[in-house]
């Protein structure tokens, strides 16, 4: 592909770029022109950028799909399906816009929680503080992209101390044929909150679309948040995805990552340990299959010292199908004592699946516990022969196998309901008959 | 108990067998009736636990020569499945751990599919959760462990254990028991054994295969074989244990036992 194309595409969308009159807070609109100018030094990554290597998006640069424009006709009862019975608050996106009679918030006043534009101004400096400062833009093209598009997006901040005992549902639906959608997050747990989101990407038609989506999570010392994102996107549409996580002292971050839908999907999750004693658990699973490509690149930056880490992603992937994994542990010279662990685990349900999976450490402390492992392969036959032994069929035996492999990560999920539609969704895309 | 009356459940006949173009079992010759235990000792790489597999039908194995008739049918036609649908069972030496699954599912799925295949009712979850639980008091164990993922972060004694409560849960006419013994302490020992002993009566049979004599001192044999290179070299009364215990497997090559026979 031309380098000449790329521009052209990025030109394209940006040329579609419009200030709102009702933004005018200096801050914001900086915040928007830098990002800007990020997206104009830049272009779209091909397989040539080492970051992009095993994912191929230039069918991208024929697709210059427009910002989708607000015209949501949706009604209660066609997302009925898609709400979770414990999650009280629920914040809905259609099309990346902001639908507040989709959205349900029932105690307003124990958290700050809706729409970004309508607390601009009253949270000025916190969100000036926090708002594209946790995310990068510069080799990020399309971070930056959803920062120049910015406006729509969910705001959650969870006061000192409190905890928000019901999980709060963040649906971002997509509707619209052939649009771009820039759905943003910002959730902010001051010292001592504890909060569980879910962040959930659906679409009610197999429609073909992008989603180019960022979230920063930040959260102060010893606050927990518990964080579940279920990327379930149509087959035809391509997800682009950051996500940008700080932890202070002593926080606790804990992540679950379900990747099903998009033909092409790309998600990176960039986790910095800012300060001492702090904590995550990051847990992934894809599960695809046709010719979908499913791409998850994390990286977790041990700054300071004690700081602790486990993660676990595995892939499941059939026909085609193509799923990519780096991950990426740094522990930086002065973060003695880190305690990190990683697993990568892949299973092929067929000859053509295919799986590139990369651990990559860059460790500059010396007094560190860091482990990592990777396996690629199909069902182990001592585990069928178990099964078989008692009086299951060979392929029940596969079937159950498969499914326990992905049902091992669901099953973290701290959310009844959505752990059985997800058990549901696993269920029926391993059993073979 | 040894019955002049029993049927013959197991008749194996000259079975050899080998894995990866190398013969592990080299004519073994072995009839268990009903109402029998057997124990089969030998030293590692005798070829105990290959048979146990090889019963048991694990595909790894190329059946090169002689016979296996269970119950008057053709074992070796059968694959592993039916065997166990058969009333033939083997507890694990390493219960494999299946993390995703819970526990008191795959017990359920086992003992449905079993039950469906024998043209008997299948037991809904509720029914099923009173019989596991039943069960589980004859083992001791903990109802905990029905709601945690099979055999996963189980410590040595709790997979026995759960092994144990599968052929409880099964009722095999014929079970084997692949060193159900090694990584017991005594106590889980004990109660594995008595497990064991609860489930033996005049109708199924028991086949032993362990190192140690350890084991039949809660589980008493009726015989005792000793296997060496891939044959039964030996057989004799639950006394030959002891005498191997004393004496060592080396004198069964010098073959001056007192109480056993040499096959």
């Amino acid at each position: 592909m031309s380098d000449l194309a790329n521009t052209d595409y990025l030109e394209c969308l940006l040329k579609s770029w419009s200030i709102k009159s009702t933004e005018s807070l200096s801050w914001l609109n900086q915040l928007r022109a830098h990002a800007i100018d990020c997206v104009n030094t830049q272009k779209l990554p091909t397989r040539r950028d080492e970051e992009w290597r095993f994912t191929d998006i230039s069918p991208l640069t024929h697709l210059p799909y427009q910002p989708s424009q607000s015209e949501c006709n949706l009604q209660l009862h066609d997302i009925e399906h898609l709400t979770l019975k414990e999650a009280k608050n629920r914040l809905v996106f259609v099309d990346g816009h902001y639908s507040s009679n989709l959205s349900t918030i029932i105690d307003p006043t124990a958290l700050v929680i809706g729409n970004l534009p309508e607390f601009v101004a009253a949270h000025a400096s916190i969100l000036e503080s926090h708002l594209g400062q946790h995310v990068q833009f510069d080799n990020n093209v399309f971070a930056a992209l959803n920062t120049a598009f910015l406006r729509d997006g969910a705001l959650i901040i969870v006061p000192k101390n409190i905890t928000i005992a019901e999980p709060i549902h963040l649906l971002f639906i997509a509707t619209q044929n052939e649009v771009t959608s820039y759905p943003r997050c910002l959730v902010i747990g001051e010292t001592g909150s504890n909060v569980t989101l879910i962040e959930d990407y659906v679409a009610l038609q197999q429609t073909t679309y992008i989603t180019n989506s960022v979230t920063e999570i930040s959260l102060a010392a010893n606050a927990h948040a518990k964080h579940i994102r279920i990327q379930r996107e149509s087959t035809q549409a391509f997800h682009l995805a950051n996500c940008a996580v700080s932890l202070a002292h002593a926080s606790n971050y804990q992540s679950t990552s379900i990747s099903l839908g998009s033909q092409i999907s790309r998600y990176n999750l960039h986790v910095r340990l800012t300060d001492e004693a702090a904590e995550c658990v990051i847990d992934g699973l894809t599960l695809i299959s046709d010719r979908q490509l499913a791409d998850t690149h994390t990286c977790i930056d041990h700054v300071k010292p004690n700081g602790t880490s486990r993660q676990q992603h595995k892939c499941i992937v059939d026909d085609a199908a193509h799923a990519v994994f780096n991950g990426k542990i740094i522990v930086r010279p002065h973060a003695q004592q880190t305690n990190s662990s990683q697993s990568s685990r892949n299973l092929l349900l067929s000859k053509t699946a295919q799986v590139d999976t990369k651990p990559q450490l860059e460790i500059f402390a010396d007094d560190v516990k860091c482990a990592h492992g990777a396996t690629v392969g199909q069902l182990d036959q001592e585990e069928i022969f178990y099964l078989e032994s008692r009086g299951l069929s060979e392929k029940a035996a596969r079937n159950l196998l498969t499914y326990a492999f992905g049902a091992e990560i669901i099953s973290r999920i701290p959310v009844t309901s959505l752990r059985q539609q997800l058990e549901q969704a696993v269920l029926s895309q391993t059993q073979s008959n | 108990m040894i019955d002049r009356n029993s049927r013959t459940i197991l008749s194996v006949q000259g079975l050899r067998a080998s894995i990866n173009g190398t013969e592990i079992l080299k004519g073994i010759d072995l009839t268990v009736k009903s109402g029998e235990i057997h124990a089969i000792m030998g030293l590692n790489g005798s070829g105990k636990s290959t048979f146990a597999k090889v019963l048991a039908g694990h595909s790894a194995y190329e059946i090169t020569g002689g016979s296996v008739q269970f119950e008057g049918n053709n074992l070796l036609e059968l694959p592993p499945e039916e065997r166990a649908r058969a009333g033939l069972f083997l507890a694990f030496q390493y219960p494999i751990e299946i993390p995703g699954v819970a526990n008191t599912q795959f017990l359920r799925l086992a003992y449905n599919t079993v039950q469906t295949k024998r043209g008997k009712e299948e037991l809904d979850p509720l029914e099923f959760d009173d019989f596991v639980r039943e069960k589980m008091k004859l083992l001791e164990m903990n109802p905990d462990f029905l709601d945690r993922s099979v055999n996963e972060g189980f410590s040595g004694g709790e997979k026995k254990r759960n092994e144990i409560l599968q052929m409880a849960l099964l009722e095999p006419t014929l079970s084997i028991l692949d060193e159900t013994d090694s990584g017991l302490d005594i106590d889980a020992l004990k109660t594995v054994a008595n497990g064991v002993n609860q489930i033996a009566n005049k109708n199924n049979a028991t086949i032993l295969v362990t190192h140690y004599q350890r084991l039949l001192d809660y589980i008493v044999p009726d015989y005792v074989h000793v296997m060496q290179a891939g044959r039964i070299v030996m057989t004799g009364g639950k006394e030959l244990a002891l005498e191997l215990e004393t004496r060592g497997y080396d004198w069964v090559n010098t073959g001056k036992s007192i109480t056993g026979a040499i096959a």
